[in-house]
């Protein structure tokens, strides 16, 4: 089994112009992960494939990640130049994320016995550059989660032989798995809800009778 | 209609009299053709029903059909997308009068477990007219047979003349729903009001 830095350095070694990077995972599974841009996605993955050491030959799952716009402030330690050598001091500095979706590929090699490796897409962004090449031409088993990922994210994939919806019909606007759905309110008649249930039925109740 | 007790009196005797009406119904109640289709894994419960130990044979109910056109009884066994929704409405309709449905299981009920997810409908008596519903998730066979005997009970009880007959000898009333059509967000309707409106809850806000 090869390391992620062990196919890492073999993938940019073979395509020059891939830009990889190594997403860590900091939980005790530790299971890390590659992200791949857009444009050298499908060399990579036909790489991954047919390359006789790796042989990633089977892709078990591919499903979507939808990131929203976030702003946070993390601390960062910065050396900075003092008398007589340098200070690691400590500084507040504000990251940002553009909002964009993100497709999740996990591959497993069968010849090889190994795996998973898992490989990230990320779009553009969520409505007008949500495009990302399609890896049913490397792996047939990505059609139909493709296309689920298109029907419940809206990510769509260039390349794919059949994009349609999978799970909602076709006359369907929404991608129910983004994080600003918003449901159809048929909350009417809830005899027991709590939470957020509670507060989407409250808009149906009567006003209490006066005691 | 003749009394009782004379009736009881006679058969003694051995003369056995009944009433069109009786007649009429213990033929029906006893061969229910049920409809050949499940939705979830309350199905499989209801193959569970039909087979050699809890044997549905029994109530006359065993020869499940693949058409509605050859089916009185709807079991609507399991959760009821809104993606299946227009089908299970267009089968009901499709079957011939009388004809009967169960709700069975959680789902058919309201939704179940899905309750709040977007792509279930919350019970299928949103749409079309149920007998009996079963709460179970899934019910057990014994409670499939239950309803199957109510159910019985409900066409034994059926007169067939006046104002209290079945829906199906009042030609006034509807014997075919309309079908929900798919939207853009939601089924157009998302239910019948005609034949369902949501009970009136009053709660208090603390």
């Amino acid at each position: 089994m090869f390391s992620l830095e062990e196919i890492k350095s073999r993938l940019e070694a073979a395509i020059p112009t891939a830009r990889l990077e190594i997403v860590a995972n900091p939980s005790p599974s530790g299971q890390h992960s590659l992200r791949v841009d857009r444009d050298s996605a499908v060399a990579v993955a036909r790489l991954l494939r047919d390359h006789a050491e790796l042989r990633f030959d089977y892709c078990s799952n591919v499903t979507g990640v939808d990131w929203l716009a976030a702003e946070w402030t993390e601390k960062v330690k910065i050396k900075q130049p003092v008398e007589g050598g340098e200070q690691e001091i400590e500084a507040t500095r504000t990251a940002r994320r553009p909002a964009h979706l993100e497709v999740v590929y996990h591959l497993y090699s069968m010849e090889h016995r190994q795996g998973p490796l898992i490989l990230r897409l990320c779009t553009g962004d969520r409505t007008a550059d949500s495009h990302l090449p399609s890896l049913t031409p490397i792996w047939r088993s990505c059609e139909f989660q493709e296309r689920e990922v298109f029907d419940l994210f809206g990510v769509h994939f260039d390349g794919h032989p059949d994009l349609r919806r999978i799970f909602m019909w076709d006359e369907f606007k929404d991608f129910p798995m983004r994080k600003d759905y918003v449901e159809p309110d048929d909350y009417e008649y809830e005899p027991t809800p709590h939470d957020e249930v509670l507060a989407k039925a409250r808009k149906h109740q009567l006003p209490e009778a006066p005691t | 209609m003749m009394d009782a007790g004379l009736k009881s009196e006679l058969q003694k005797q051995g003369v056995f009299t009944t009433t069109l009406e009786s007649l009429y119904n213990w033929g029906r109640r006893n061969s229910i053709w049920p409809l050949q289709f499940g939705l979830a894994c309350c199905a499989i419960e209801m193959i569970a029903t039909t087979m050699a130990r809890y044997d549905l044979a029994r109530f006359g109910a065993e020869v499940f059909r693949p058409s509605p056109r050859q089916a009185d009884l709807m079991i609507v066994a399991g959760t009821v997308t809104k993606k299946m929704a227009p089908q299970v409405v267009r089968l009901y309709n499709q079957m011939a009068e009388p004809k009967y449905v169960i709700a069975m299981g959680a789902c058919a009920i309201s939704g179940g477990p899905f309750k709040q997810g977007y792509n279930v409908l919350k019970g299928i008596d949103r749409f079309i007219p149920v007998d009996v519903h079963i709460p179970g998730c899934p019910p057990r066979p014994e409670a499939l047979i239950h309803a199957f005997m109510t159910l019985q009970q409900q066409i034994a009880a059926q007169e067939l003349t006046g104002p209290r007959r079945p829906r199906h000898l009042q030609p006034e009333l509807p014997s075919e729903f309309p079908v929900p059509r798919y939207g853009d967000h939601d089924l157009v309707p998302p239910k019948n009001p005609d034949r369902w409106t949501a009970p009136a809850i009053s709660r208090s806000n603390s």
